[in-house]
């Protein structure tokens, strides 16, 4: 099986798929912690709708869904802070605005749009020097965001205390936001749109079951989300069957032994 | 009592057409312990809320130490809130709840200086044995006290309570009472706590508060909290016993 590796583009799907991870990991758990599941389905949509507007205008589609999709992050949190609405809600109105916005882009668009399905579907197997660029930039955002972990933490755990600490806790919020929606667009590529928030929610929700430490849950996302890429990828080869789905099957399968785990064997 | 702590000048809070403070004006001093009572609605939170710096007032003037709120060092006050608004499935402990106290933050690792620091005042409001238990896991008197332990962990000059008590029996709330008083003449701190319970506020606080919007009135607490004024206020005498007035105030 190690024969796959000689394969610059396997090479590339296990480096893209690993960074992804890694930054998913980091995100993932505020992500559940706070509720918002949602709230990378709800991206990667708006992010269809910024690749969209990239093809209507002929320029690199990512490029394009980056400013987009953080510009619907935004609006979104200023939607939920500004009004009496659940995020949930919010989130489900900026997903359908955006999908309508990248549905007209495409119809606008000259030539057929069949491209826009490699963003649907996302393919890791042909990720190109790129995206691991862009990915690797985005590694850096993050890692300059470690030291809002501990503020972003405290705020998830409780946001009055946050606050009576003298945290900046919706500008916090909106950088929170903001990495997010970049972490989302450059995975759509992986795993594509439709399946993208797996990796901020499957390993995090898996992670909070095993864990009693929020510290604790970031080091089961990470190893569940890497682990998850690397035997995701082997499994594709071995039996193939696409890379992005068998991610998150084994993702999934993470999340069903963690449940058993917290079912029976903690509760024994 | 010396020199004062908070000063209140004519606030008011309003949101909308509801005026939740209506020009009010107090003046604590240091090493003193002021109890707020009034009904529901009265405005005692938000009153709590203008001099922690996260509501501003409509009108008037808040100084605490002399300076706004907002821009007072954080560990010179601590808050324990009514409702504990935490995320009760966020995976935490106790002894990181009390941890963050120190930091202001989430405790990424904690450090042996913080968890001895901790364990101290752990070990004052009794819940040592849970530091390593689930804060989720905990009953309502548990609870009131991890927070109350993550209030006290830094010293802080003033401690703000809302309504600590909640949720803790009888000698929980006593032990909570000798825990406060204790603390506030070790250290001349000021407490300034939100309660319900009469009898507690006129047996252990120097002076009384008595809002219903506006102050009803703010002096000494025998002379404040009595059982005319209960009945004036709410309608009906309380859990006023006069084998407590009749004693000497705690303080």
């Amino acid at each position: 099986m190690l024969e796959m590796m000689a394969f610059p583009f396997m090479q590339r799907a296990f480096l893209g798929g690993i960074l992804i991870a890694l930054m998913a990991s980091f995100y993932g758990p505020f992500i559940v912690q706070r509720r918002l599941a949602f709230l990378g389905s709800g991206l990667a949509h708006g992010a269809f709708g910024g690749v969209a507007l990239g093809m209507f205008l002929g320029q690199e589609p990512l490029l394009v869904a980056i400013p987009f999709t953080v510009l619907v992050a935004v609006a979104i949190e200023w939607v939920r802070s500004k009004t009496d609405l659940e995020a949930d809600t919010a989130i489900g109105v900026f997903i359908s605005l955006s999908m309508a916005l990248g549905i007209i882009f495409l119809y606008l668009r000259e030539g057929n749009a069949s491209d826009a399905t490699t963003y649907l579907f996302g393919s890791i197997l042909a990720l190109n020097n790129y995206d691991i660029y862009l990915s690797l930039v985005a590694l850096l955002g993050c890692l300059a965001s470690v030291p809002l972990w501990s503020r972003w933490a405290y705020a998830t755990f409780d946001e009055t205390l946050a606050r009576v600490d003298r945290h900046a806790v919706m500008r916090d919020e909106y950088i929170l936001l903001v990495s997010v929606a970049m972490l989302v667009v450059i995975s759509v590529k992986i795993v594509g749109i439709l399946l993208v928030s797996a990796f901020l929610v499957i390993p995090a929700a898996c992670a909070r079951l095993l864990s009693r430490r929020f510290v604790h849950m970031m080091w089961w996302t990470l190893l569940v989300n890497t682990g998850g890429v690397v035997v995701g990828l082997l499994a594709s080869y071995a039996i193939n069957v696409p890379s992005g789905p068998a991610i998150i099957l084994v993702q999934s399968a993470a999340f069903g032994l963690a449940f058993l785990y917290q079912r029976f064997a903690r509760s024994a | 009592m010396t020199s004062p702590v908070i000063e209140a000048s004519n606030v008011t809070v309003a949101f909308g057409d509801v005026v939740a403070l209506d020009g009010v004006t107090i003046t604590t001093p240091s090493n003193s312990f002021t109890a707020i009572i009034g009904p529901n609605g009265a405005g005692k939170s938000t009153l709590l809320k203008v001099l922690l710096g996260l509501q501003r007032p409509t009108t008037g003037s808040v100084r605490v130490l002399g300076g706004a709120p907002e821009a007072l060092d954080r560990s010179a006050l601590a808050y324990v809130p009514q409702k504990k608004t935490f995320a009760t499935q966020f995976p935490a402990t106790v002894l990181e709840l009390v941890v963050s106290g120190i930091s202001g933050g989430w405790p990424w690792r904690i450090s042996k200086a913080h968890r001895e620091r901790a364990l101290v005042v752990m070990e004052q409001t009794g819940v040592t044995d849970l530091a390593d238990q689930s804060v989720r896991a905990l009953s309502g008197g548990e609870l009131q006290r991890a927070f109350l332990a993550r209030s006290l962990v830094n010293t802080p000059q003033i401690l703000l309570l809302d309504e600590p008590a909640a949720g803790m029996d009888m000698r929980g709330e006593a032990a909570m009472y000798h825990i406060l008083c204790d603390y506030q003449s070790k250290h001349g701190a000021t407490v300034m706590m939100i309660t319900h319970d009469w009898e507690g506020a006129r047996y252990h606080a120097d002076q009384v508060l008595l809002l219903d919007r506006r102050v009803v009135e703010y002096g000494p607490a025998r002379e404040v909290a009595s059982e005319a004024r209960l009945l004036s206020l709410f309608g009906h005498r309380g859990h006023v016993h006069e084998t407590h007035a009749e004693g000497d105030s705690h303080a």
